[in-house]
């Protein structure tokens, strides 16, 4: 491999973390309280509130459904609507926020699920509000499986991130594309392909670290 | 002294589950109340209501009709946000603890502090106060699930009392503990009750429970109020089936005869002192045949309750009973079951 493709992989390395890093934070300042809402919402609980469980849920459905290459195209209106652009790393964070969202919360809602209703009561009883149960005893018990759901959230950012590069996204997708694809240049497509690998088993191997340490019980 | 002030007044109180189409009446017409700085038990058979009357206290459970009234206030009538505010001062401990898993015994603790808007400096100071009066200072940085049972509900108890509350329920605190641990936890309860005047509402299926350290208690059976009163007033004269059931759970009684006739003697504190048995024999030169007895220490002083076969002569019978009458036990007849 020459010395510029090489410049352009570390170049790839790092746009691709960029783009995951953004997307994946943006995805969560919007995805986790959706999630929320989508948990405290439902039938039973806390604020139960059926229209606006439905509306969200469908909503997020809806996103979700939607292959994220085509979600990609039907975007570019929008996404060069908010950053004056529809090419390059930056442009690329929005459609893989947009992507990611309904899958965070739809993984955030399964977390939260999971905390034991007796938790819930005993908050309850001790005159919390709706809302302090969710920040002070809901969120903290399900920190561990929230954690747990990043882990694999992140590393799907990371695979969507390589798909933007179809759309001239930047990053280690788009190194492959170029060279590996269009210039058939067997190598460079490889060493994409096992550093987009190894990316993914780190985050998730330090995510579930992260989760390991932080569950106490 | 004028008379404790009543903290909860519960009358005609009825809960109906409704559970597709079939309705479930777990509590039927229950009136009774609760009177400030009283040991207060519930007592019953398992499934007879008694998480569902201890939870219509603090309004977890709505009632289907009939009030709650908790300092005159009827719990149904409180808006949200009043209701909030009502239930900082009741504290509950649950069967299951119900601490948080993922934070610390002291965070546990701070939780209903917390609430309270309580500044976290403050909070912490509270927080190890409890935290020492229950005895578990040493554990502040651990986390619940590496405590033992035991502790956990000492843990529950810090975080009940911690804001101060009015009003402490307990929903079978005792009941996954073992007896020596249970005689720890009734102890402490005891003592906080007698040091703070805190009232203290104790759910059970166990009797020893309610005579270690109830006041007064009721009993529950089948979603009825079955009997309300003294501790020891039901444990000396049990009037209700169910009452009668739980203070004598059985009735195995093997006289030496099929006919022949048992009393059953109930005493309390004082004359369980006096080896009364004894006495009999030697002052009057009767014997009596002890068919079961079932007696228990109370903070030194025993009590509980003796079936006797009586001798078969009418005569004797007569000498024997006035002589317990003198001696100011209460005496009745055993009906057999
Ligand atoms: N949410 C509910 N829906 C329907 N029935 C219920 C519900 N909660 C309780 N019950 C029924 O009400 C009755 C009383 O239940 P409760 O939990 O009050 O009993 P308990 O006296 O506390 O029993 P235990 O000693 O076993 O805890 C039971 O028969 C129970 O099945
Ligand atoms: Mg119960």
């Amino acid at each position: 491999m020459s010395d510029y493709i090489v410049e352009a992989i570390k170049n790839g390395v790092w746009e691709t973390l960029k783009m995951t890093a953004y997307a994946s934070l943006y995805a969560y300042i919007i995805g986790l309280p959706l999630g929320a809402i989508l948990y405290a919402t439902d039938r039973g609980r806390l604020l139960a509130n059926r229209p606006i469980n439905l509306l969200i849920g469908v909503i997020v459905d809806l996103m979700r459904s939607l292959p994220f290459l085509i979600l990609l195209v039907l975007l570019i209106p929008f996404t060069r609507w908010v950053t004056g652009s529809s090419i390059g790393t930056t442009a690329a964070i929005v459609p893989l926020t947009v992507g990611a969202i309904p899958i965070v919360a739809r993984m955030a809602e399964a977390s939260l699920c999971e905390v034991q209703p007796g938790i819930i009561e005993a908050a309850t009883s001790m005159g919390a509000s709706p809302l302090h149960i969710i920040l002070h005893f809901i969120l903290p018990e399900a920190a561990p499986s929230l954690l747990q759901g990043a882990a694999i959230n992140v590393a799907t950012v990371l695979g969507y991130s390589a798909m933007a590069g179809v759309i001239g996204g930047g990053g280690l997708g788009a190194i492959a594309l170029q060279y590996g694809y269009y210039r058939y240049q067997k190598d460079v497509l490889w060493t994409t392909v096992i550093l987009l690998v190894v990316m993914v088993m780190a985050i998730q191997q330090t995510g579930g670290l992260l989760a390991k340490l932080r569950r106490k019980s | 002294m004028s008379d404790p002030a009543i903290v909860y007044e519960l009358q005609n109180v009825s809960k109906i589950f409704r559970n597709e189409g079939r309705d479930f009446t777990a509590l039927r017409d229950v009136s009774f109340s609760i009177r400030e700085g009283e040991v207060f038990g519930i007592i019953g058979m398992s499934g007879a209501g008694k998480s569902t009357l201890v939870r219509t206290l603090n309004r977890l459970t709505e009632v289907t009709s009939g009030e709650v009234r908790y300092f005159g206030r009827n719990l149904a009538e409180l808006s949200a946000r009043e209701l909030r505010k009502v239930r900082r001062s009741i504290a509950m401990i649950f069967q299951g603890f119900n601490l948080l898993q993922q934070r610390t015994v002291i965070k546990n603790v701070e939780q209903p502090l917390r609430i309270a808007g309580v500044p976290r400096r403050e909070r912490k100071e509270i927080a190890r106060k409890m935290l020492t009066v229950v005895g578990l200072s040493d554990k502040e940085k651990e986390y619940p699930a590496r405590l033992s049972g035991g502790q956990r509900q000492r843990v529950a108890i810090a975080r009940a009392l911690a804001a101060n509350p009015k009003v402490l329920l307990c929903d079978e605190a005792t009941s996954a503990l073992d007896p020596k641990i249970t005689g720890e936890i009734l102890e402490l309860l005891a003592k906080i009750n007698r040091e703070q005047k805190l009232t203290i509402v104790i759910i059970t299926h166990e009797m020893s429970v309610v005579e270690r350290i109830c006041d007064r208690v009721a009993i529950i059976d089948d979603g009825n109020l079955a009997e309300v009163g003294e501790v020891t007033e039901v444990f000396r004269a049990p009037k209700s089936r169910a009452a009668k059931k739980l203070v004598f759970p059985s009735n195995p009684y093997d006289p030496s005869d099929k006919d022949s006739r048992l009393i059953r003697i109930a005493f309390d504190g004082l004359s369980a002192k006096e080896p009364f048995i004894a006495d009999l024999v030697a002052t009057t030169g009767r014997k009596v045949n002890i068919l079961s007895a079932n007696t228990k220490s109370v903070g030194g002083v025993g009590y509980g309750q003796m079936v006797l076969e009586l001798p078969k002569d009418e005569d004797d019978r007569e000498v024997v009973i006035s002589y317990f009458k003198s001696k100011g036990l209460s005496i009745s007849e055993v009906d057999e079951a």
